[in-house]
């Protein structure tokens, strides 16, 4: 079988996402890495080097420089005519652009794979990840989007494929870009961090999250996340919201600070490998998910913990 | 313009989803099922589209058994002005339901077609993105604002990263995010008034689309559960344990 990835990239390096996706990939056949994007020469070379890539396919082209789903959809399926499964990492990215290669080779995704048990056989979360379901596709080829944190990385190094120049047709005039507010953070990114502090509604306003949250995880070397609640509130940005609509992290430690536990958010942290909640009420559902639990005011708390570490 | 709204019966984000016993799916028997909340809030950004006067006309659809027309009720409540029931008892892959979409959508002719970004029972994130290669529209999925202007939408996105801005020509295609809007409730007077406006029924044979699903579930499974773990008496005792797991040195 052979399988094209999507590589998630900023054009000049690739995304840890695309890792994960190719260790995915690898498990149904040769890999061949796609890379679209414009003037991303520094991406192609950097998947070129990724362990199990055999080759790298380049297409540069100022249509697929924003990774517009309009542009590159048709230009992947085109390329499926000569590949047996397209993979993407289930980034933002993935999911915008995935279904429409989907439905443009009437072929019904498989969202979110956890594992590959056979040729044609996944398992997914469904019901904010309350269930797991194990499914067969009847289509000829496969298009699977793939959880980051239910793969192991595949090495970024150590691999040695060739990079071909490919062109498709470009743009389609449908859509174009207009403008990003990308947030630079010095903190490790949500989804490749290791520790992780995260905080709820109870953090009461912007201030205090910034101002209880933010030296924790500094203290830790940890990455900021947020509850829908906080976000909504404007207490931390979109991209901070880990659960079942927003990211989805496995990390060795999740803090999760005045957080009840919802289901939706517990959809997004509930596979780290310890978590750690702070909570005033202690029958929060948080703690039945907690290895260590402590309750108590999250205003006396994590002062002293961060001082304390 | 008119404004097509397809909205999906899920389980209430309230309940507790249990797999069945015999590992088929997730028991649906007897529990609070309601509008999924992605397609609430892409009700309501049509509506007020609609009382902003960009939109001139909001048509809701759902495909689904005929239990779907209490959503589609809903919608109509909210403010939605007509209804299409695409009947199907069986269940309908994003697939297929993006297919029998683009029927309508060519019947109807809208100027946009605002979608929930994903349904939170099967979590595919699919059906939008599938209608936009099906029409060869423009898609702004996870969209938090939707202004129109003449021809075209500008849709922001939550992404990874932050927010992403981009235009599309219009028709096109929008998937909602959570922060879109926050929808409203429907009055009592506004759900009176909803039963008697029009809703239409369908079926897939109809359109001639055929819905045969391309996944079957070999087997539905709870994941597995986190053992239950001890509650720490205070700071201390909390930062000695994150030096046992070595957290910290
Ligand atoms: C369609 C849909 C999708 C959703 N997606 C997501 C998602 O992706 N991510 C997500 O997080 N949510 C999501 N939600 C929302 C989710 O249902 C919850 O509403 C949300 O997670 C609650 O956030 P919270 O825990 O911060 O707030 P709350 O539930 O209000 O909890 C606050 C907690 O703080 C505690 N507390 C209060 N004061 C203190 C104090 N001084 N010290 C210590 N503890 C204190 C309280 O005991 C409480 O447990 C979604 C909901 C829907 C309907």
């Amino acid at each position: 079988m052979s399988v094209l990835v999507w590589v998630e990239h900023d054009n000049a390096s690739v995304k840890d996402a695309t890792l994960a996706a190719v260790t995915a990939a690898g498990k149904l056949g040769e890999v061949v890495a796609l890379v679209a994007g414009q003037g991303a020469q520094g991406a192609a070379d950097a998947a070129a080097k990724i362990a199990g890539v055999s080759k790298v396919l380049l297409a540069d082209d100022a249509a697929y420089g924003h990774a517009l789903a309009e542009n590159v959809a048709p230009l992947i399926a085109e390329l499926m005519s000569g590949y047996d499964a397209f993979v993407a990492p289930a980034t933002t990215t993935g999911k915008n652009i995935a279904p429409r290669v989907a439905a443009l080779l009437d072929v019904m995704q498989v969202s979110e794979v956890l594992s590959v048990e056979s040729a044609d056989t996944f398992t997914r979360p469904i019901y904010a990840g309350n269930a797991i379901a194990t499914v067969k596709s009847s289509d000829a080829k496969k298009v699977l989007t793939i959880r980051g944190t239910a793969f192991d990385k595949a090495a970024a190094e150590g691999g040695s494929a060739s990079v071909e120049t490919i062109s498709g047709k470009g743009d389609t005039g449908l859509s174009s870009f207009v403008g990003a507010e990308i947030a630079k953070s010095e903190r490790p990114e949500l989804t490749s961090a290791k520790i992780i502090v995260s905080g709820g509604r109870a953090l009461g306003s912007g201030e205090q999250f910034h101002a209880l949250i933010d030296p924790l995880a500094d203290k830790l070397g940890a990455a900021v996340g947020a509850s829908r609640a906080a976000v909504d509130a404007g207490y931390a940005p979109n991209d901070y919201q880990v659960g079942q609509t927003g990211k989805i992290v496995a990390p060795e430690v999740y803090i999760a600070v005045g957080i009840s536990g919802a289901i939706q958010h517990l959809a997004g942290m509930k596979d780290s490998k310890v978590i750690i909640a702070i909570n005033k009420d202690e029958d929060a559902p948080i703690f039945q998910v907690a290895d260590v639990g402590l309750v108590g005011d999250l205003f006396k708390i994590v002062p002293e913990l961060t001082e304390k570490l | 313009m008119k404004v097509l709204v397809p909205v999906k019966r899920v389980l209430d984000y309230n309940v507790k989803p249990r797999v069945k016993a015999d590992g088929t799916g997730v028991d649906l028997a007897n529990v609070k099922m309601s509008m999924n909340p992605f397609d609430e809030i892409a009700v309501e950004e049509a509506i007020r589209l609609k009382e902003k006067g960009v939109a001139t006309e909001i048509v809701v659809v759902s495909i689904g058994e005929q239990k779907a027309q209490e959503t589609l009720r809903t919608a109509l409540a909210m403010g939605a002005d007509r209804a299409i029931l695409i009947v199907s008892e069986d269940k309908v892959e994003p697939l297929g339901v993006a297919k029998l979409l683009a029927k309508v959508a060519e019947a109807e002719q809208p100027g946009l077609v605002i979608l929930g970004k994903q349904a939170i029972d099967d979590d595919n994130n699919q059906t939008g993105q599938m209608l936009g290669a099906l029409l060869g529209w423009g898609q702004g999925t996870f969209a938090s604002k939707v202004e129109v202007a003449g021809d075209s939408v500008d849709v922001t996105r939550e992404v990874d990263g932050g927010l992403e801005t981009v235009k599309l020509k219009t028709p096109a295609i929008v998937t909602t995010d959570l922060r879109l809007n926050e929808p409203r409730y429907a009055s009592l007077p506004n759900i009176m008034k909803a039963k008697s406006k029009p809703l239409e029924q369908k079926t897939p044979a109809d359109y001639g689309v055929d819905v045969t699903p391309r996944l079957t579930t070999v087997k539905v499974e709870e994941p597995a559960k986190r053992q239950a773990g001890v509650k720490v008496a205070d700071v201390d005792e909390l930062v000695g344990k994150l030096k046992t797991l070595g957290v910290v040195a």
